[in-house]
């Protein structure tokens, strides 16, 4: 695993990948550390009407919003779905797309094109606007937006994978291989695989930033997790009527959302910096 | 001629993607939990009411028939009713259509004439203060949630500085019909404070929608400059001793913005996107509301009639960038 | 005779991943008036970056000139201002011919564009690059079609048929030999003391390289140009060369006029490099070992450690040599008598 650590360390070179971790990182311990940081854990399910809208103070760092629940234990607790919706919908999506991407990479003909068609046919449409249809016709539900999210996702990694594995097939070294009689399939994990980690790596990252950017435009839009589930972007319309007074509330998981992406985002391009070599600027002497 | 061919080709392409779109939102429509036709029936339709519903209109009959109905009934323009309007989706749809292009494009321009010559300034001065601050603007773009950055204006200019009005598309009577587009109606007719008011409504609309297309742009155009500042046709011109402006202004911006013009219609998607989003935060009166409250009210054949309407734009406007593409670019011509 | 051109100890650094790699150490090179002069070295030795040296155009952060002159008709070009260089210098008195003329013209202008864009700013008729500074000078007319004939005569004169159709043509409408002769033709144009051409055949067809290169020659000793000539390949030189110069590593080795250069090399690896053309009957011989690193190189003579003839005194590098009033090679060990060519 020494290639892992060289790009952990080429990585922590790059200062804004390294501010993209650490705000992924300490996404993640608002997320595992929900219940310990929070300073009213039980506002997620409790309403104290009496205190409701209060300005950031002592006692609620970040306020409390119209239910009186502390917005900002609210918040920490809205940084576990966000981590769950990111995770699971990225995680499907690449299960599904590389797969397809592979298959689609290896075979030619009819088979290989229909499949890259209909991952076309995804991607005709805006993410958005095709998880807005599925999401709605399921129902608002937290399974129901990964489900969407993850069917409108796939398309980026079937497509990766399909160009990198149509690269390596055009290769000098897979047509001697085969001709010395390797099965194909051996041709595929031992070169194509190591080949697509790298893209794969990218994608994700970057896909994490875009999904978690539609959940939050989901529940927005009143199609991801009902109540009392504080999903960042539902308690951003919640916030809508308390305006302006109660700016803290649409603010604070307004900005959750911000750094959480640009979070990935950062990670997303660091890590395409240090894995494409094609991008890696060439320094050595150009010589004839 | 070779023109003809071409546009031929990347046609062909055009059809099955529709098909294959259809056959997704018919798939998506059919598949749902709720019964779409007690829903058109009403709470108040007995069963054997929604039984008579669902043969007239055709739901009991096998799943592929219903797709030659469905595929029949969208060629001659019928998307089917809206529930709650009570009207054809098609004309629905018609309706709030000029509202929604007029902001896309208001953005669209906004955000190209900002975010090319950021990009090819960005890539000139690279690593410079100009740069870095360029490079801040670019990665908030990407990790700014749009409705939230359309309240956030909202919040600042509207409620708090009272620069802008709130929402909505227009305050008082819109200018004569010409149209449908507020700015170009009310320039033609001369209707000036119809024009100042529908710029002020637009304002901040148009800026959240252009923020992240801006920040692509920027991204791609500087990536483009910088690519092309590379190439071999760069290199001999500086040897030949080229002034630099002439260098850059003329040779490195065409041949990155060749690749820029395919990146327009990356960014229409994006703002196609956004579009049903801001109009939320916004009360723009255009389609994308319309998706929205039909989502509240459960209206399927209206989030499908949207949902094809957008795909098929998309498709058609990739379509039209590819050629334009092979138009702006010589080489492709040959091949 | 003062030379043209004569580069003294240029030393040129490269910073890189691995390192910083000296590509140049202290090289010495002349060219002289109406001279074409052959600079003959392996793929990686420095040919490339000593011809953007002396024009001026290395990669800005990654290149450092350590130290050395360059002069030109007298002046040290590395100590030149700028914008002068750029105005006077560069594609007036010293031209360009790159290596791959495909993709040396921007594919998405026509011919005539970029040509009489090289004109409006170098044309013999510009005056001395006054003005030049500005991008929105007008060109004057009575100029423009004056410099149009000249453009149109030198495309006949590096036979491109039917110019004038083809000025409105794209580059990629060429075929590879005549994007050369095109580039021949734009070199000239400027009528410059010095072409600077950097590995101009390599990228053509075997057929067409002779042809092209004759051309060359011919043109060029008709208008009284120098050329300083990089290339891998001995038969190249041997064809148009006045005279030859060997770089290995960075170093230059020997130098003479062609004939003497062919029939008594000198130095250790020229005479290798001359062994090592392929015989009659395909045999190869190979000079054992390997490219030193630039990172961390040999001291004293870059060859040493391939070399058959090392002695000690190698790892200091040796002063040159001159074996006749023209021949010239920084050995300590420089041998005698005539090598096999392939034979």
């Amino acid at each position: 695993m020494s290639a892992a650590w060289f790009v952990v360390r080429r990585l922590t070179r790059d200062r804004s990948a390294l501010v993209g971790l650490i705000l992924i990182g300490v996404l993640l311990l608002a997320a595992l550390l929900a219940p310990v940081l929070a300073t009213h854990p039980d506002d997620v399910f409790e309403l104290h009407p009496a205190r409701r809208l209060q300005a950031p103070g002592a006692s609620h760092w970040l306020g409390t919003d119209r239910m009186g629940a502390d917005v900002y234990s609210r918040l920490l607790f809205g940084a576990r779905i966000t981590l769950l919706i990111g995770v699971i919908a990225v995680g499907t999506s690449l299960l599904v797309g590389v797969p397809i991407g592979l298959v689609a990479g290896h075979f030619h003909g009819w088979f290989s094109d229909l499949l890259m068609r209909v991952s076309d046919i995804f991607l005709a449409v805006p993410q958005v606007v095709l998880a807005i249809a599925i999401a709605q016709t399921l129902g608002p539900s937290l399974p129901n937006v990964i489900l969407a999210l993850s069917a409108t996702y796939w398309p980026w990694f079937a497509r990766v994978v399909y160009a990198e594995a149509r690269v390596v097939q055009k290769e000098i070294f897979v047509e001697s291989t085969v001709a010395l009689g390797a099965s194909p399939w051996r041709l595929t994990a031992l070169h194509v695989l190591p080949n697509i980690a790298s893209p794969i790596i990218v994608r994700a990252s970057i896909g994490m930033g875009f999904t978690i950017l539609t959940a939050a435009a989901l529940g927005f839009l009143g199609l991801g997790p009902p109540p009392p589930t504080p999903e960042w972007g539902r308690t951003i319309a919640e916030s809508r009527e308390f305006l302006p007074d109660a700016w803290w509330y649409a603010t604070a998981p307004g900005l959750a959302i911000f750094l959480t992406v640009m979070g990935f985002n950062l990670l997303g391009d660091g890590l395409r910096d240090v894995l494409d070599p094609r991008l890696r600027r060439g320094r050595t002497p150009r010589d004839g | 001629m070779r023109l003809a061919a071409l546009a031929l080709r990347r046609l062909a392409w055009f059809v099955p993607t529709l098909l294959g779109l259809l056959v997704l939102t018919f798939v998506i429509s059919r598949v749902i939990p709720a019964d779409p036709v007690a829903l058109v029936a009403g709470e108040t339709a007995t069963p054997a009411q929604v039984e008579a519903l669902r043969r007239q209109l055709g739901y009991d009959r096998p799943l592929p028939v219903q797709f030659v109905g469905y595929v029949a009934r969208l060629a001659q323009g019928d998307m089917g009713t809206s529930i709650f309007t009570r009207r054809p989706i098609v004309q629905d749809l018609a309706h709030r259509l000029p509202a929604t292009i007029e902001l896309t494009v208001v953005a669209m321009v906004v955000s190209v004439l900002a975010g090319v010559p950021l990009g090819v300034v960005s890539a000139l001065w690279r690593n410079s203060a100009l740069d870095h601050a360029v490079r801040v603007v670019t990665v908030s773009g990407l990790a700014i949630a749009s409705f939230w950055l359309g309240i956030m204006l909202q919040l600042l200019f509207a409620m708090r500085l009272g620069w802008t009005p709130l929402n909505g598309r227009l305050q008082g009577f819109p200018p004569e019909a010409i149209t449908g587009f507020y700015l170009v109606d009310a320039a033609l007719t001369g209707d000036w404070p119809a024009f100042g008011t529908a710029l002020r409504h637009l304002a901040l609309p148009a800026a959240t929608l252009a923020f992240p297309a801006l920040a692509t742009l920027v991204r791609f155009t500087r990536a483009g400059v910088l690519d092309v500042m590379q190439s071999n046709f760069v290199l001999y011109e500086r040897a030949m001793g080229l002034p630099r402006p002439v260098i850059v202004w003329k040779y490195t911006l065409r041949s990155a913005l060749t690749s820029t013009v395919t990146q327009i219609g990356l960014l229409f998607g994006i703002l196609l996107a956004g579009a049903v989003v801001t109009e939320a935060v916004f009360d723009w009166p255009g389609i994308g509301t319309y998706a929205v409250s039909s989502i509240l009210q459960s209206d399927y054949n209206a989030v499908m009639g949207f949902t094809i309407w957008a795909g098929t734009i998309f498709i058609v406007v990739n379509l039209l960038v590819d050629v334009v593409q092979t138009l702006v670019d010589p080489r492709e011509r040959a091949t | 005779m003062a030379e043209l051109l004569s580069v003294r100890g240029l030393r040129v650094d490269f910073v890189t991943d691995g390192g910083v790699a000296q590509v140049l150490d202290g090289i010495n090179l002349d060219v002289g008036r109406g001279e074409v002069v052959g600079l003959v070295g392996e793929s990686g030795c420095g040919k490339t970056t000593l011809a953007r040296a002396i024009l001026g155009i290395l990669p800005a952060g990654a290149a450092r000139v350590r130290g050395g002159e360059v002069r030109f008709r007298g002046a040290d070009l590395l100590r030149q201002d700028p914008a002068v260089l750029n105005a006077r210098v560069r594609g007036k008195a010293i031209t360009f011919i790159p290596q791959d003329p495909s993709t040396s013209l921007s594919p998405l202008f026509p011919v005539q564009t970029q040509i009489m864009d090289l004109m409006k700013w170098k044309s013999p008729r510009a005056g001395n690059g006054a003005g030049a500074r500005w991008p929105l000078w007008r060109y004057p007319r009575g100029r423009y079609h004056a410099d149009r004939e000249a453009v149109l005569e030198a495309l006949r004169a590096v036979q491109i048929p039917e110019p004038a159709r083809a000025l409105r043509r794209l580059p990629h409408e060429f075929s590879g030999g005549q994007r050369q002769r095109l580039m021949i033709a734009m070199a000239l144009l400027p009528q410059p003391d010095l072409i600077i051409a950097d590995e101009p055949t390599t990228a053509l067809d075997v057929t067409i390289q002779a042809q092209i290169l004759r051309l060359l020659r011919e043109l060029v000793k008709a208008r009284g140009v120098s050329v300083l000539f990089t290339t891998h390949d001995l038969g190249t030189a041997h064809e148009i060369c006045d005279r030859v110069v060997v770089m290995y590593a960075g170093q230059e080795m020997e130098a003479a006029p062609t004939e003497a250069f062919f029939a008594r090399p000198a130095h250790p690896y020229t005479r290798r490099l001359l062994a090592s053309v392929p015989t009659a009957t395909g045999e190869l011989r190979d000079i054992p070992g390997d490219v030193p690193s630039l990172v961390a190189p040999p001291p004293g003579c870059r060859f040493h450690p391939r070399c058959e003839y090392a002695t000690p005194e190698c790892q200091a590098r040796p002063a040159l040599r001159a074996l006749a009033p023209d021949h010239g090679v920084r050995c300590h060990h420089p041998v005698d008598g005539p090598v096999g060519i392939g034979a």
